[in-house]
This record gives C-alpha cells, structure tokens and sequence, in this order.
C-alpha cells in the first residue's frame, strides 16, 4: 500500500468535515473521490498533502501514512512532503512566468537542478505531461498565452518535475472541453506506470474511465470502497447506487 | 433542465423500454400457445397464422435493441440503471428466440399432422405447460424485480430436460418396435426439442433478473446457488 489511512477525522474549528475515514490507496493506481459538493472529498484529497495546515481552526485527528511514514507525526517537514506528494487543482494556476520558469521553478529553489541538467529536466517534464511538442518551440513564451487544456498540463509538468511520488488532482479537467480532458485523461493513464495518483471528480463517467478504484463519500463519510469496475456496474450500498445513478446530489 | 428532470426523464425511458419488452414476452407467449393449440387440437390455421406471423416479434425485437442503444448512449447509465438495460438487451434476443421456436414447433406440428398420430400426447402438453409458467413467472419476476420469482424459474428447468428424455425415451421405443412412426415420431422429438429450448431461454431471462436486480451473475453456476 502506497498510502494507508486510518480513523481520521476532520474539523474546521467546530465543524466535523471527515469522519473515521479508513481507507487504502495502492501504489501505480489511480483512485478516485466521487461524492455530491460538501461531501468531503476534496478535503480528504488536501489531508494527503497537508494542504489543510494553512486554514486556521483546521484539526486533524487520526493518521495518514504514505510509505508508512505518517505525515502527521511531529517532526514531518511538510515541504518535504509536499515535494513528495504533488497536486494539481480545479482551475490551472501557472505562475505569471514563461512556460520554461513554469517547471524550473521547482528544480531551482528545492536546488535540484541547474543550467543544462535543469533545461533537461524542464523537457523530460512537459513530455511526461505531454505537452512538449506543442511548446517546444516557444519555452519562452508567457505561460498564460497558453489555452486552458494546456495550462492545465503545464501545471501538471510543473508538479511532475520535483518528482514526486504521489500526484493529487482536484477536478483537473472540469473546466476543460472535452478533447482537453480526454488529453488530461490519457496523461493520467500514461502517469500511472510511474506514480500513484488520487484525483477528485464530479464527472462519475471520467471516474469510470481513468481510475482503478472508487471512494464514495457522504457527508464526511467514506460509504463505499472499491475496485471501480463493480463500483458501477453493482455498487454494495444503497446510497452509493443512488448517487452514481443520479437519484440524488 | 435540472438533474431532477433529466432523471425522470431518463426513468420515463426505462419505463417504456420495460413496457416494449413486455409487450415482446406477451408475443412471445402467444405464438407458444398458438402452436400447441394448433398441435393438440388439429387445428391447422393457428398452426399457419404462428408460420406467417414473425413480423410483430421481430420489429420489436429490433425496436428494443434500438431503444437500448440510444439509452446507453444518451444516458451512460450506471449500475441497476445499466444492468437494466444490458438485461433487456439479452431478455430482448431470448424472447425473439422464443417465437422463432415457436415458428418451428407449428412447422413440426403441420408435419404431425400429416401422418398418423403416433401416440396420445401427455407430456409433450406437460413440457409446454411448463415451459410457457417458467416464461411467464421470469416475466413477472422482471416486472416485479423478485429474486425469489426468479430463482423458482431456475428450478423448473431440470422438470422440462426430464420430461423431454422421457419422451425421447419412449418415442425411440415406439420407432424401434414399428418404422411406419419414425417421421412421425421425429417431429415431436423435434417438438419436444423445442420446448425445451423455450425452457432455457426462460432461465436465461431469470438469469438476467437476478443479475438486474441483484448485480451477482448466476449462469453456470445455479447448482451451487440454488434459491
């Protein structure tokens, strides 16, 4: 198992946002958070990386391991894990850079590469995100000259070039047309060789098309867990066939 | 127009679609009934109007497929809402299955009916009786959504395959003691044949309800999980 969580609960200030979330998440394999808005998903997604630490009032109880490792233990360097556990959100956010400062920027202030060894690096990323040779020939453009498919895959370079191990997405393609996403959709296909990945979806049918196992949460609760195949086609609980069937949320 | 909408729209489909397949089974069912009609009681025009009329059954058999496809790929339905329509897409090519033997049991019977009757038939009527319950219970259990309903059409089965050697059994009896029955008694092994094919179609739509209703796959394996 690449990350194991167990009984983890959730708070915004008073509020319970997650409650005894158990769950494990197999490494080379892509899972998917599906659920109706407020469930609770993309909270958890932000328990994998710590994301949540920077809201105030934000508690934590239980614990996530990645590795083993728990990355709620005292002495556990959350940019450290941060490196380790890359995200990608909803809505592209490159930085107002050019394309090529987009991904170096990782490499240059974590010191992990420079000059030539840099400019490789930058390249081996965007042709894991797949967006080389569309860019090949203007690394020097800004990056928001970019469309939003590929601003969204050069996010997705950009956290692939400090060689994480995990890859969280938060809704990568919802704001994408449909041949972007169906780009973004092979990349996570191609991505699993080499990393494990977590991505958050409304979209139930790209959840059944790009993951191998599905969690389905309700108000802060994990209700389902499962290999995605029988998740869709003979979901166990009730709650979890009325909602992948539209009958509610 | 709102997910609520979109839903009920979606379930007003699915309502239609078990409709047009009920109206299938209601076919289906008839044209059985015709045949053995015709057979038991000589009756050579039922026997003509099971020959010449397919054409109901299959138009809707290719209705139903099409109705199925376009739900599929308007909707991309999932879980009971696509093993609902995967089901009707199989229960759709067994009906059509069912009346094309029915075609064949009035064509055997029009043959019967041209050489001297070899025996009273007992369990010739028995198998069909049988056969068309089993059809009409994993119609209802369709409707119903009923597991139990279901599993009992499963059971039956072995009642047709028996009574189906039986009259093999005594029909070679009767060939071997006299060559004069051998076409005769051909054609209600034939007939027999049939039956009992209607039979299998029917488990296979119980097969397909249980599946609907309960996502657990039962084909070949309906020893080990007997109702």
């Amino acid at each position: 198992m690449k990350i194991t969580v167990e009984h983890l609960n959730f708070y915004y200030g008073a509020k319970k946002a997650l409650t005894d979330i158990s769950i494990e998440m197999k490494a080379n394999e892509v899972t998917a958070f599906i659920g109706p808005s407020g469930c609770g998903k993309s909270t958890f997604l932000r328990t994998l990386n710590r994301m949540n630490d920077i809201i105030p009032g934000a508690r934590v109880e239980g614990s996530v391991k990645i590795d083993g490792a728990d990355l709620y233990a005292s002495g556990t360097d959350a940019v450290l894990l941060r490196r380790k556990v890359g995200m990608v959100f909803q809505k592209s956010n490159p930085f107002p850079k050019s394309i090529f400062e987009n991904v170096a920027y990782g490499l240059r202030i974590n010191g992990m590469a420079k000059g030539r060894e840099l400019a490789e690096q930058v390249e081996a990323s965007l042709k894991a995100a797949a967006l080389w040779e569309e860019v090949k020939d203007r690394l020097h453009d800004p990056a928001m000259a970019l469309s939003g498919g590929q601003q969204q895959r050069l996010c997705i370079a950009r956290a692939l070039a400090v060689r994480p191990e995990v890859l969280l997405m938060d809704e990568p393609a919802s704001a994408l047309d449909p041949i972007a996403t169906q780009r973004i959709e092979e990349l996570i296909y191609v991505l699993k060789k080499d990393y494990t990945i977590v991505i958050v979806t409304h979209n139930m049918q790209q959840a059944a098309r790009v993951s191998d196992a599905t969690a389905f949460f309700w108000m802060g609760k994990l209700i389902e867990f499962g290999p995605t195949p029988s998740m869709f086609t003979g979901p166990r609980e009730k709650l979890t066939e009325d909602y992948i069937t539209g009958r509610f949320g | 127009m709102t997910t609520e909408q979109n839903v009920r729209h979606f379930q007003d489909e699915l309502e239609q679609l078990k409709a047009r397949l009920l109206a299938m089974g209601g076919l289906a069912e008839d044209r059985v009934r015709t045949a053995m009609r015709g057979l038991t009681e000589g009756d050579q025009a039922a026997l003509d109007r099971v020959i010449t009329g397919d054409d109901a059954i299959n138009q809707l058999h290719v209705e139903i497929d099409d109705r199925c496809v376009k739900l599929l790929a308007l909707h991309q339905p999932m879980a009971i809402d696509l093993r609902a329509i995967v089901s009707a897409v199989k229960i759709n090519n067994d009906l059509e299955r069912v009346g094309d033997l029915a075609v064949n049991i009035a064509e055997a019977a029009a043959r019967y009916m041209t050489h001297v009757p070899v025996k009273p038939l007992i369990d010739i009527p028995r198998m069909a009786v049988i056969a068309q319950e089993m059809l009409r219970d994993a119609l209802d259990a369709y409707v119903r959504r009923d597991l139990s309903m279901a599993g009992n059409v499963l059971n039956r089965d072995d009642e047709v395959d028996a009574l189906k050697t039986l009259v093999f059994k005594e029909l070679l009896g009767y060939m071997q003691r006299d060559k004069t029955t051998v076409a005769a008694s051909l054609d209600l092994i034939l007939i027999s044949r049939h039956l009992e094919r209607i039979g299998d179609h029917a488990t296979n739509v119980a097969e397909d309800v249980i599946f609907m209703v309960s996502a657990r796959d039962v084909r070949h394996q309906v020893e080990e999980s007997k109702f």
